[in-house]
């Protein structure tokens, strides 16, 4: 069996990997924003039953991970493993999400980029032939991030312009061999790049350079233009961090203007909604992917797709020993099944 | 450490950011903290004109000026109100003893789910602590100055 690795970073599959049903369930906020209708599930209690952020956000993963296997037609004891993570300390969103659903479990952790870890290593394990069905799940939560990262949510501040909203929601998706209408070409897997900045209420500016440079591997190994995606997905650069991506790229001599589109961007009405530099949080790009980016791809409105969901690798105590914030960038192929066979 | 071109790299990227970022703008912010902030204090003074006109000592009606700020601080940090306050005062209700208080309550409603001792009791001061800590560390130090000036005659 010879490789299926193309180039420096980057595995093209010889057979690819379907996405056979994708979830999503949100918080109240992000159902009032621009996607509101396309969300599987809306909660209206930010607790969503529980009594803590952090359960909270462990019965959204459970819920969202649930629904993702009923919409694929398929029994908890047929999906073979879970990549799941999410964006508090130890994962125990994860942890205690889906300790109900009795399947084996990987835990993952890439902030805020975890959803594009979740699909890759998941998408490797089903081409590899470990698994007929395996699940990636993804969650964050306003309230756990803000009390995790940042400040309790009754404490009056500023947030600088350059902040952005974690998104209260969880994504999810079945990938197995066969069925569903979008397929998994091949992924570049990124490194973490880190240009320095200390900022953590600039995330996107962190995270900028290394989506330029997971982005630009991917054109490299695979040798394609930015004209060879109908869109270049982001996950939550925001608007200060698109800005610099835009700016990256065009340095290495890559115009995406056009194709690019960032989840952070889209899932809140920054006029309206008061969320300054755009959404942000694992829940971001993975709600995004399946209720916005999933459906056209289907459709085959947009035949071939480049999702690098993003994430900014800090914790609290990084940042107060006075390091910098290092991003890492993870890049999906994804197609309309059948593509270039009609 | 970084060599030093790549150190000169991060500076250029850093500065390059600064232009890109939005920031607030510091005029508004200072007109609405000035506003907020006086208004705050405003309210203080009222509350111990009343204190005086009761009879109260200049003393006791200063204590009792502070504790009813708290007072309203605390609850409108429990009804998420200060917040909204804060997000467009800014220092204007940052800086006020109820900008302390509600730093102090937000904390405690926070890490409650924690525990009465793992919860409150250690986190109750994670943002108010360091003021604390160095308000009473420099009083001391002050204190010290103080004391040194009296002894050699100079007060």
């Amino acid at each position: 069996m010879s490789g299926q690795t193309i180039g420096q970073q980057s595995i093209q599959f010889r057979e690819p990997v379907f996405i056979i049903s994708g979830a999503s369930i949100v918080g109240k906020k992000e159902g009032e924003g621009p996607l509101g209708d396309a969300f599987d599930l809306v909660g209206e209690d930010p607790m969503f039953g529980t009594d803590s952020w952090e359960e909270a956000e462990s019965t959204l993963q459970k819920e969202t991970a649930g629904l993702a296997i009923a919409k694929a037609g398929l029994k908890n004891w047929q999906i073979r493993t879970i990549y799941a993570g999410d964006l508090l300390a130890q994962s125990v969103a994860s942890s205690f999400g889906i300790a109900d659903l009795g399947i084996p479990v990987y835990g993952l952790y890439g902030a805020c980029s975890t959803m594009g870890e979740a699909l890759s290593l998941g998408s490797m394990a089903v081409a590899a032939g470990y698994g007929e069905y395996v699940l990636a799940v993804t969650s964050s939560h306003f309230g756990s991030a803000e009390k995790e990262f940042r400040f309790p949510l009754s404490y009056g501040n500023q947030r600088p312009l350059s902040a952005t909203w974690t998104v209260t929601g969880s994504g999810a998706c079945v990938l197995g061999r066969q069925g569903g209408r979008a397929r998994i070409m091949g992924v570049t897997t990124g490194k973490i790049i880190d240009y320095g900045l200390k900022d953590p209420q600039n995330m996107g500016a962190c995270m900028a350079p290394a989506a330029c440079d997971t982005i630009y591997q991917n054109f490299m190994d695979f040798d394609r233009m930015p004209e060879d995606y109908d869109k270049i997905v982001t996950g939550d650069l925001g608007k200060v961090g698109q800005q610099i991506l835009w700016d990256l790229l065009a340095k290495k001599g890559y115009d995406i203007r056009k194709q690019h589109m960032d989840c952070g961007l889209k899932i809140y009405d920054g006029k309206t909604q008061d969320t300054h530099s755009g959404g942000s949080g694992c829940g971001c790009a993975a709600t995004v992917f399946v209720s916005y980016i999933l459906p056209k791809i289907e459709s085959g409105e947009w035949e071939r797709v480049l999702f690098v969901p993003t994430g900014a690798l800090m914790s609290k105590v990084s940042f107060n020993e006075g390091q910098s914030v290092p991003g890492v960038a993870h890049a999906v192929v994804v197609e309309t099944a059948g593509k270039g066979e009609r | 450490m970084p060599d030093i071109q790549t150190q000169k790299e991060q500076k250029e990227y850093e500065k390059y950011v600064k232009q890109v970022t939005p920031t607030h703008s510091l005029p508004m912010n200072m007109v609405r903290a000035f506003l907020v902030g006086g208004l705050i204090c405003l309210a203080g003074q009222w509350i111990m004109n009343m204190c005086l006109g009761y009879g109260l000592g200049q003393q006791v009606s200063g204590s009792w000026t502070s504790g009813i700020l708290i007072l309203i601080s605390v609850i409108l940090t429990g009804f998420n109100i200060y917040p909204k306050l804060a997000k467009f005062a800014g220092a204007g209700s940052l800086v006020p003893i109820t900008g302390f208080a509600n730093s102090v309550a937000a904390s405690a409603i926070e890490f409650q789910k924690e525990g009465q001792v793992m919860g409150i009791g250690c986190k109750i001061f994670t943002i108010a602590g360091p003021v604390i800590l160095f308000g009473i560390f420099s009083s001391w130090i002050l204190g010290i100055i103080y004391w040194v000036l009296k002894i050699t005659g100079v007060m």
